[in-house]
């Protein structure tokens, strides 16, 4: 079980968006460029001005992973050994995220394979993106 | 008198800047370094503090200083391994009775400050610059040889320390709760521990150029070696024990590919390092070892972590900044004590240089050659924190020693030690020094 998360300032949006079951990532306007993780300015043009939140189709491919036998997180170390995939996003795919691959044995991650967003609830309620390799059993 | 940070305009970390404005006109002379342990027994004079008086004394006592005439002290604040001292909990009063103190109850217990340090060495009577670089002893040192450089002091102090309290690495605090606050959870809700970016730059590299975790062992036998070499670290100190290829091989899994031999073990320790001018270094008990110069890289990675190609650009990118501002190539480099906290990114790091002419994705092959200090290659000679225990300072110790030709049993015998490449920590984000036992 991932811990519960309390929503701050600066990644509200993309913590409501999850529990809607949307998938919402940091837009620089100006520079029409993706970010993440969010930050208060864009990481190119330094605005702090232009920056908005824009959906994502949900899609990406398993960019790399590692197996993770010994996390610092207590209410993770039941699980172990688990992996820890980064998910490069359809939209551009320099924009990562995290995956427990879900229903992917450990250590049997099909690299560059095809996955989609599921919406995860965690310890106290909030709803995380996860991703689940497209055509595997649930 | 207070200590500021040190400005971003200290640190080289352009392209294109051209030769270091004080190439070999700075020096490094005198070296102090405590005695090490796995974690403080709570006693006044095993405390961070106490243990950072004594290198510092050790330093200038090494370079036969009168301490009045030091005007300038840069440290790194932060002390800590990933231990932190409980909120709340009253400072030791046995620590109050042995130090003076600041307004902040945690100088000499979890942190540092220049002002602590000048309370409790009155002997320092002549500084006149104090200035705080943060993250690590290779950003103290950028700050310490810039200032003596600009004139901003002209006999000055560089302390690094570290404390370690009882506990396991890095599982209090967030990690031990029950939620995060939304910003953190964004990374940290997979649970990931402190190597896993490296794990993942280690596992792509190992696909893109078809190589095996197995290909570190030599580096990690050799590493230990080393370190059992220097009498200064912890594990020649506590635990004098090798890392063999079955050891290394058979380790457990922290992240995979990441094991727990490629994760350094956390200690207490502090070192010191009396830095001059060329000029006045003359004067003093030891061989100077000059710098001739350094550089840094701010690079962050685009999102979650950086993929193997930022981290082979910006490795490459630091060393065209360390060598332009150093004025030398890689086929001047006698040795290199680049970072290995973590192991697996020590490649990563010597790729880059060039060393011996390294390309991407060969170092392993040349982990499997002679590496030792008595070859024509050697590899990390200080033994780095695999050898001696985390502190990220043995590489800069040992530049300076050797270059002085007084690194005892760890002395390379294989190369002439004329210039020397050092700093870390990470290949992206981290500071870089060139030593030299010539000023150029
Ligand atoms: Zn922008």
């Amino acid at each position: 079980m991932k811990q519960g998360v309390a929503p701050d300032d600066l990644t509200r949006p993309f913590w409501e968006a999850a529990n809607a079951g949307r998938l919402v990532i940091q837009r620089c306007a100006a520079c029409d460029r993706l970010q993440h993780p969010p930050s208060r300015r864009c990481g190119e043009c330094r605005a702090d001005t232009a920056l908005e939140w824009q959906q994502m189709s949900g899609r990406g491919v398993i960019q790399n992973y590692a197996v993770v036998h010994d996390s610092p997180v207590r209410l993770l170390q039941a699980d172990q050994p688990f992996n820890v995939a980064v998910i490069a996003l359809e939209e551009d795919n320099d924009i990562q995220l995290y995956s427990h691959l879900p229903g992917t044995p450990v250590d049997e991650v099909p690299l560059g394979a095809a996955v989609e967003v599921i919406f995860e609830a965690t310890a106290n309620g909030q709803r995380v993106p996860e991703w689940r390799v497209v055509g595997a059993e649930a | 008198m207070k200590a500021h940070r040190a400005p971003a305009a200290m640190f080289r970390a352009n392209e294109g800047m051209g030769l270091w404005e004080h190439r070999g006109k700075v020096a490094a002379v005198g070296i102090g370094h405590s005695p090490t342990a796995r974690r403080w027994d709570g006693q006044p004079e095993t405390s961070v503090g106490a243990i950072s008086l004594l290198a510092l004394r050790r330093a200038i006592e090494d370079a036969g200083v009168d301490p009045a005439a030091i005007d300038g002290l840069v440290l790194d604040p932060t002390t800590t391994t990933g231990a932190h001292w409980p909120k709340g909990r009253p400072v030791p009063a046995e620590m109050l009775d042995a130090f003076a103190a600041t307004d902040d109850p945690l100088d000499g217990l979890a942190q540092l400050s220049a002002p602590w340090v000048l309370k409790n060495m009155p002997e320092l009577s002549g500084v006149k610059f104090a200035m705080h670089g943060d993250g690590c002893m290779t950003r103290a040192i950028c700050v310490a040889a810039q200032a003596v450089g600009d004139g901003l002091a002209h006999t000055c102090l560089v302390l690094k320390a570290w404390h370690n309290y009882a506990g396991r690495y890095g599982q209090g605090g967030a990690s031990a709760g029950d939620a995060l606050p939304g910003n953190v959870a964004i990374h940290a809700l997979w649970g990931t521990p402190v190597c896993y970016g490296t794990a993942l730059q280690f596992a792509e590299y190992c696909r893109k150029y078809g190589k095996r975790h197995e290909m570190m062992a030599p580096f990690m036998e050799n590493s230990r070696r080393n370190g059992l070499l220097f009498p200064e670290g912890y594990w020649a100190q506590h635990r004098p024990e090798d890392i063999t290829a079955e050891d290394y091989n058979t380790a457990r899994w922290i992240a995979k590919p990441a094991n727990l031999l490629d994760n350094d073990l956390p200690i207490m320790a502090a070192a010191a390092y009396l830095f001059t001018t060329a000029d006045r270094a003359q004067h003093m008990r030891q061989k100077p070892v000059y710098i001739l110069g350094h550089a840094s890289s701010r690079t962050r990675a685009r999102s979650m972590t950086a993929t193997l190609d930022e981290v082979e650009a910006d490795t490459a990118r630091t060393a065209r900044k360390l060598y332009e501002g150093a004025g030398i190539s890689a086929a001047d480099v006698s040795f290199e004590n680049m970072y290995d906290g973590f192991t697996l990114f020590h490649q990563f790091h010597i790729e880059g240089l060039g060393y011996r002419g390294l390309k991407f994705g060969e170092a392993l092959d040349f982990y499997q050659t002679d590496i030792s200090i008595a070859g024509p290659n050697p590899v990390q000679p200080s033994g780095g924190n695999i050898g001696c225990g985390r502190t990220r300072f043995w590489m800069h110790t040992d530049c300076i020693q050797q270059l002085q030709g007084r690194a005892g049993r760890r002395q390379v015998t294989g190369v002439k030690p004329e210039v020397a490449v050092s700093g870390g920590p990470m290949p992206m984000g981290g500071d870089f020094m060139v030593w030299s036992a010539t000023p150029g």
